[in-house]
């Protein structure tokens, strides 16, 4: 097998311990698996960002909780930190496009979320943030919605976005400011879990939050593969 | 409007379109034009699609950077055709490249390119041997010889070799690219051709570079940039040939082979020819011309070896033996700056800090900011190797990122761990070429610290001793 990323070779490790995810297959060499870096420690109970220790949730997090009366996302999960190997690994894969890098996260994205939201019943449906109609044009794929494919239960469509807006190129005060991009196509009376690849300011997420709530959803998490 | 002035007009912006278009291979995204003009001009046949990706029997070919291998080519779901098909990941980071989009040439006239009387400026002189290299070259040119290779030692002065053969050019009319693999050679290359050509227009082109038209007569470019472009250039002058990663990529031979008209020259220009360019060169399928003296006329520094037990011990705890330190006290001018080459980007990075407190523990730099790193991945090299130059940094830790292409006036050299597998022969003789390098400090100290000697460090002394004798030294 050749690395996804780099293509070098892919050679397992083989040892006690692995031996029973020898039948996987590897997508990354060992060394750009090592090059990203999974959370670990203390983290905010909230936002998912790291955290000190003895640290509950963060001072973003304790901003949210002033502003609504209570923050309309439960928690968000996130895997990876955002360092410069994500960076770049983002640039090739979600802004130059190359759709089959997706693969490089599937096997951690389904086995976090297995044991993240283990604790939620069956009847819970996933949704990712849908991009604007343009922005699906010019990169040919979305990919939250790529994200929320490979879990278990399927996803649902009853969200869609109205503006098109280019997050990444604003002030962290303007995106705060922005307005709800979304609406509803359809009522929820079951908890969602809202996919997104990553969670910056957590805008977008609560954006789409409130929405839900709004429309009798009774709780709303979100689960993102980076936080930034 | 009278129907002269429209056919005028049309006539102008055709001209127009030509310079900007011509001797490019361009998705349609890259091509900013509004689609009513840009149909009538492929109506007209001013442009000409192609397929992007071929498919036949045994494998896919992506049309602009020659992938075939399977595992680069990835299905996608297409939103335009609402169905899976193919793209090329090989070349995705110049914009993806989709089956169901074809690639453009300009098929209009070609624009008239500017006729220069006296294009260059430079105003020195080249030494005899310069001369005789200068003069292969012109001749190389004047006689639309498919290619030339110029095997000229570290510090010949290659570049003022070109100037007689792109003077000529010039003044025909003709349009010329330098293309070399690394991004810093570019960058250094630039303002020394504008300096020397300082009425032609010329465009600079690597990822980032602020210029990205591509339109000029005269570009310099990395070898990767040459993948937008088809039956451009009547001059082709490859840098560094011999450099990672032209000779291990097949992509960038092939965007180089496409770049040039039919009908035109390929120069090479190298210090360390490849095993592949030297069987070629002894069995005269490639001519070539050998300059074994530097501009100078001092003989190459050759390199002293330095054996290490412990080297590995050191190595590991991210400092240099101590030999390194005895060597750094009692090296013959003190006043030299460092450039120490470690194999890896971790090492490099460790090393950094460790080092800098250690030199100025023992008082051999005053502060820490005076030891600086670079490596490939790193997003200040640009300006620490400035500072590196403007003699605001002492000592600079590289990899072999800055083994060639990159000159400083008065530098000692230093390997650490110079058996390790990235210090090929080649690499080793360009690293003890960056020593010596100005007229006036025209000698330097080169030393590889290792813990066992390697065939690579043997072949590159013996080959450094074997071009000073060629250069008539002893
Ligand atoms: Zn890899
Ligand atoms: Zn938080
Ligand atoms: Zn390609
Ligand atoms: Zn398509």
């Amino acid at each position: 097998m050749y690395c996804v990323w780099c293509d070098g070779l892919c050679i397992p490790e083989m040892n006690w311990e692995n031996l029973w995810s020898m039948g996987r297959t590897k997508t990354l060499c060992n060394q750009c698996e090592n090059a990203l870096k999974v959370i670990e420690g203390n983290r905010c109970k909230k936002c998912s960002c790291q955290l000190k220790e003895k640290q509950y949730i963060c001072s973003d997090c304790m901003q949210w909780e002033q502003r609504f009366k209570q923050d309309p996302l439960k928690f968000n999960y996130s895997i990876f930190n955002y360092n410069e190997r994500m960076q770049d690994m983002v640039t090739r894969w979600k802004y130059r496009g190359d759709y089959h890098l997706s693969c490089a996260f599937e096997q951690i994205f389904i086995e976090t979320f297995k044991n993240t939201f283990a604790f939620l019943s069956k009847k819970v449906c996933v949704i990712s943030i849908p991009l604007s109609s343009e922005r699906i044009l010019e990169r040919g794929f979305n990919q939250a919605k790529v994200l929320a494919d490979y879990l278990i239960p399927k996803r649902e469509e009853f969200i869609t976005r109205v503006y098109s807006e280019k997050q990444s190129k604003k002030t962290r005060k303007e995106r705060l400011a922005t307005k709800n991009p979304f609406f509803l196509t359809k009522k929820v009376n079951k908890p969602v879990i809202l996919v997104d690849d990553i969670y910056t300011t957590g805008r977008t997420l609560r954006h789409a939050a409130e929405l839900l709530l709004e429309n009798g959803c009774p709780a709303v998490y979100a689960y993102t593969l980076i936080r930034s | 409007m009278n129907r002269n002035l429209l056919v005028q007009s049309q006539g102008n912006l055709i001209a127009e379109l030509a310079a900007r278009f011509s001797g490019k291979l361009l998705l349609r995204r890259e091509i900013p034009l509004d689609e009513k003009l840009f149909q009538r001009l492929v109506n007209q046949s001013y442009f000409t699609p192609t397929l992007s990706i071929k498919r036949n029997k045994f494998h896919y070919i992506c049309e602009r950077c020659g992938n075939r291998k399977r595992r680069l080519f990835a299905n996608i779901p297409c939103n335009s055709c609402k169905k899976d098909h193919l793209y090329c990941r090989k070349c995705i980071d110049m914009g993806r490249v989709m089956e169901c989009e074809p690639l453009y040439y300009w098929t209009g006239h070609e624009p008239k390119w500017k006729k220069y009387k006296s294009p260059c400026s430079w105003t020195g002189t080249l030494t005899p041997e310069q001369k005789r290299a200068a003069n292969r070259i012109v001749q190389a040119v004047k006689n639309d010889e498919r290619e030339l290779l110029v095997w000229a030692v570290t510090g010949a002065g290659k570049t003022e070799m070109l100037f007689p053969a792109i003077s000529h050019l010039l003044a025909l009319g003709k349009r010329i690219c330098i293309a070399t693999p690394r991004t810093d050679v570019v960058r250094e290359l630039i303002p020394r051709m504008k300096q020397a050509f300082i009425h032609v227009p010329i465009q600079g082109l690597y990822s980032g570079s602020p210029d990205m038209e591509g339109t000029a007569q005269f570009i310099i470019a990395t070898t990767h940039q040459l993948l937008r472009y088809q039956s451009a250039f009547d001059l082709i002058i490859i840098d560094e040939i011999d450099a990672f990663p032209f000779h291990s990529d097949p992509s960038l031979a092939f965007a180089v082979h496409r770049a040039k008209k039919s009908a035109s020259t390929s120069i090479y220009l190298t210090a360390t020819p490849r095993k592949k360019q030297r069987v070629r060169m002894y069995s005269k399928k490639l001519p070539h011309i050998f300059v074994p003296i530097r501009f100078h006329r001092t003989p190459l520094p050759v390199p002293r070896l330095k054996m290490c037990f412990q080297l590995k011990k050191n190595v590991k705890r991210s400092l240099p033996p101590p030999a390194f330190i005895h060597w750094l006290k009692t090296r013959s001018n003190p006043e030299r700056q460092i450039l120490l080459f470690v194999p890896t980007i971790l090492l490099a990075q460790k090393m950094d800090q460790k080092l800098g407190e250690l030199l100025v523990k023992e008082k051999m730099i005053r502060r820490e900011g005076l030891l600086e790193t670079v490596h490939a991945a790193d997003q200040d090299r640009e300006e620490k190797i400035q500072l590196f130059r403007s003699q605001n940094i002492q000592i600079l830790i590289t990899t072999t990122i800055l083994e060639r292409g990159v000159t400083f006036p008065s530098v000692d050299v230093a390997v650490i761990d110079a058996g390790h597998t990235v210090f090929d022969e080649a690499a080793l003789v360009q690293i003890a070429g960056r020593a010596g390098r100005s007229p006036s400090d025209p000698t330097g100290e080169v030393i590889f610290f290792h813990d066992g000697k390697t065939e690579a460090m043997e072949h590159a002394i013996e080959a450094i001793v074997s071009m000073n004798k060629r250069g008539g030294f002893r």
